[in-house]
């Protein structure tokens, strides 16, 4: 590379900066990171990774999280509990020798490395650069295999035509489904719908933000308190974390 | 006899005129092609016949996999406009999708999974 030629890069790449309007480190490595909300036209980028932390000792009885994501991702029921879809749903532990109760929302745990990834044998399920792990239903070929490989049970299976989806989640016959993480909440910057009840409800037990970002809140309380990762032996690193179990 | 003939011939003419007229070319009735809002589509009418599908499967993959959520090329973009304004889906006898599909008899899964109903009207579709 000519001097002339490195030395017009290095002003394209402060131009670049300079209009990003980021304080810029090191390539790469910025001071301030994305605060704001993402434009429709930007892609979802490795610079953040979208997680939960849920309190258990804070989740009561109630239901709200998961009518919520069935209200908010269109996911109902035909009655036939060994079949329908649940996108979310309430666990209870009891411990045998005490008789302690406690009760938490248990979805897709957005993994980083998801075992329902590494089978899928057409790419459909896949992991979005923010950590969030969908399955592209135009390529799913509805082997289920990914069902199977899931630890956490997250997936269903659609059984029956569907009708009546929300216009921003399609869902039908054929194709596996689980929790989006609300994507397309996310994609406008607003918090996933079950944290969003949670919180409306006054229970705050479930909270929503980027693990990657140590100042933002989710990643102070994740610095400052414990927390646990489910099944944490299989070394999955899962981007929803679990307190007070 | 010469009569009945005539009578026939007659007939004959008649259905093959309205046959060729009108709302029909050739033996299927044309599509029902109505743009419901908007003054003009995302490209000229020609374009979207022909490539309308490889803009949505270009902005299906970028969505899916990447989040990109623009509403040019996208198909919730498309029912919206087009949606029929009395029954609010793109499907049906004389909805925009279905009744084009219908003539060149290609058949579109898009709605096995997306609904067809304009977005306002979806919402509080029964379920």
């Amino acid at each position: 590379m000519t001097p002339e030629r490195r030395r017009f890069l290095g002003w394209g790449a402060a131009a670049a900066a300079g209009a990003a309007a980021v304080t810029t480190l090191a390539p790469g490595l910025r001071l301030v990171e994305l605060a704001r909300a993402r434009s429709p036209d930007e892609a979802a980028s490795a610079l953040q990774r979208w997680g939960l932390l849920i309190d258990t000792a804070k989740c009561s009885d109630c239901d709200a999280c998961v009518s919520a994501c069935r209200e908010e991702n269109g996911w109902t029921g035909h009655d036939r509990p060994a079949t329908d879809a649940q996108w979310i749903r309430k666990v209870s532990l009891r411990d045998r020798r005490s008789g302690f109760a406690q009760t938490l929302p248990l979805m897709c745990q957005h993994c980083e490395h998801p075992p329902c990834v590494d089978v899928c044998p057409t790419g459909a399920s896949f992991r979005r650069a923010d950590g969030i792990v969908l399955v592209d239903k135009h390529i799913c070929i509805g082997c289920r295999y990914c069902v199977m490989a899931c630890p956490f049970g997250a997936r269903s299976f659609v059984h029956e035509p569907t009708t009546g989806q929300k216009p921003d989640v399609p869902r039908g016959k054929g194709t596996v489904e689980s929790c989006t993480l609300c994507v397309q909440r996310v994609d406008r910057g607003e918090r996933p719908a079950c944290v969003e009840a949670c919180n409306r409800d006054g229970h705050g037990a479930m909270a929503f933000g980027d693990l990657n970002n140590a100042a933002g809140d989710l990643g102070r309380r994740l610095r400052s308190e414990p927390s646990s990762a489910l099944r944490a032996d299989l070394k999955l690193n899962p981007g929803v974390r679990y307190q007070s179990l | 006899m010469r009569l009945a003939f005539a009578i026939i011939a007659a007939l004959l003419a008649i259905a093959g005129d309205a046959h060729t007229g009108g709302t029909h070319a050739g033996r299927v009735p044309l599509p029902a092609m109505k743009a419901e809002r908007g003054e003009s589509c995302v490209a000229p009418a020609e374009e979207m016949r022909r490539n309308h599908m490889k803009m949505l499967f270009h902005q299906r993959d970028e969505t899916v996999h990447e989040g990109i959520r623009t509403k040019r090329f996208s198909l919730k973009q498309c029912v919206d406009c087009h949606a029929s304004r009395k029954t609010g889906s793109v499907l049906g006898e004389k909805g925009f999708c279905a009744s084009c599909h219908a003539y060149a008899a290609v058949k579109i899964d898009c709605f096995e999974c997306h609904t067809p109903m304009r977005s306002t009207q979806a919402a509080g579709a029964p379920r």
